[in-house]
């Protein structure tokens, strides 16, 4: 008989590695049998017959311990060699952060944008030029800047000149914010009271890499300046179709080049076509008033939905 | 360059799978990155070669699916087939596409050893 499965085998066949000979496929697969109830997203699938010892030997005894694998079993001709299906999105835990960076955005009324673009589209000058503008639009409207950038503080030096308080993210090589640096960031720099305020995050200048990373944005808005190419939006569809706005800077010198703003919007329309576009100058003014009133829109909408928020709140606390 | 952050992600998943499930080496990682999910494929299997050494992934082969993408056209009403955003409906040739598939970035499976 054999005596690791007890079958009517020859006995004599039987080693430690494996079994000597061969049974029919068991109903009772380990795949079929070891179900985790704390682990739903993992599926195992059929082991696989590699070689692999399933059997720790104590140095010191010379005990054999057959349970001491991953797979808390042995199964003779089986090693514990296995697949685990994990169907786990690569950027989750990224997400899971943003996640938590838009409930905490939401509980202390900021809205945040995320500013994407290429590196010298005028980012930088473009929110020093609404800062100021919104100081007389919107006196009292507290406004903070993350500023992200490879190396140095220049950015964050010309934000604080406004007066605004910024705080500077080095990503070192990193070509992108992720939610993290953003939910650290946010920490230091937010006072952490509950008026409605504003929260710019000027990402790390770059068309690919930030259109991946949610940091827990409202919405993000791009910045194309007239003076790099109408056809960015189709060379870098990922950002315009991340996107919530567009906004084509530096118009003022459209006189001075071959830029087709249509063509750029038509371009742009093609990856999203619910994009939306502002045209501006940070220079000369022009555009920024359509600007303003486009994070105003912002703003309120955010407000309604965090007062909408409030009412369920009570609405909820009154019924129970 | 964002491909080396997404190994790190991939390391990062690999290892805390490792702890819950205790496991020694990965031999096989599967994954898929969509034509639309915004990858270079190659460029995520050079960055996951370089931070392999010394790790789960050590050794591991490495296969990425790599899914077609797909759109909804909304005046056709119909999903079609596209290489990248920003291409035509092949029906219609109208850019009113909303894409649906081929932008997922996950890791499927992968084949463990102790």
């Amino acid at each position: 008989m054999c005596v690791v499965c007890g079958c009517a085998g020859d006995g004599s066949q039987v080693t430690m590695e494996g079994h000597g000979h061969a049974h029919p496929p068991s109903p009772y697969s380990p795949a079929a049998r070891r179900v985790k109830p704390g682990a739903p997203a993992i599926r195992r699938t059929d082991a696989v017959q590699a070689e692999a010892s399933h059997v720790a030997v104590d140095p010191s005894s010379g005990d054999l311990h057959f349970g001491a694998g991953a797979a808390r079993v042995s199964v003779p001709g089986m090693s514990q060699a296995r697949a685990i299906r994990l169907e786990t999105d690569i950027l989750g835990e990224n997400d899971r952060v943003a996640a938590q960076n838009r409930a905490h955005f939401a509980a202390h009324g900021v809205t945040a944008l995320n500013f994407v673009s290429s590196p010298g589209s005028g980012k930088t000058t473009l929110l020093c030029a609404t800062i100021e503008a919104l100081k007389t639009r919107a006196p009292g409207l507290p406004v903070a800047v993350i500023e992200g950038d490879q190396q140095t503080s220049f950015d964050a030096d010309r934000i604080r000149a406004t007066g605004a308080p910024a705080l500077q993210v080095n990503t070192g090589k990193g070509c992108h914010l992720d939610a993290p640096m953003v939910a650290e960031a946010f920490a230091r720099l937010h006072r952490h009271d509950h008026e409605r305020s504003l929260l710019f995050i000027e990402n790390v200048g770059n068309l690919v890499c930030p259109a991946m990373w949610d940091l827990g944005e409202a919405a993000k808005v791009a910045i194309l300046s007239v003076t790099e190419g109408e056809d960015k939006p189709l060379k870098y569809p990922d950002m315009f179709a991340a996107s919530t706005l567009m906004l084509v800077n530096k118009i003022d010198l459209l006189p001075y080049l071959n830029f087709d703003v249509e063509r750029c919007i038509a371009f742009a329309r093609r990856v999203n076509p619910a994009i939306e576009v502002i045209r501006v100058s940070a220079t000369t003014g022009e555009g920024m008033g359509d600007w303003l009133a486009w994070i105003e829109a912002r703003l309120k909408a955010d407000a309604v939905a965090g007062l909408r928020a409030g009412i369920d709140d009570i609405v909820r606390s009154t019924a129970s | 360059m964002h491909e080396a952050s997404l190994a790190g992600g991939i390391l990062q998943l690999v290892e805390r799978t490792a702890e819950r499930e205790r496991f020694a080496r990965v031999t096989h990682l599967r994954l898929e990155a969509g034509q639309l999910a915004g990858v270079e494929s190659r460029a995520l299997r050079f960055a996951l070669e370089a931070i392999a050494p010394g790790t789960l992934l050590d050794g591991a082969r490495i296969d990425i699916d790599e899914p077609p993408g797909e759109a909804w056209c909304m005046d056709c009403s119909l999903t079609v087939q596209i290489a990248q955003r920003g291409d035509a409906c092949v029906h219609c040739g109208g850019y009113r596409l909303q894409p649906t598939g081929g932008t997922e970035l996950k890791v499927i499976d992968m084949q463990v050893e102790d």
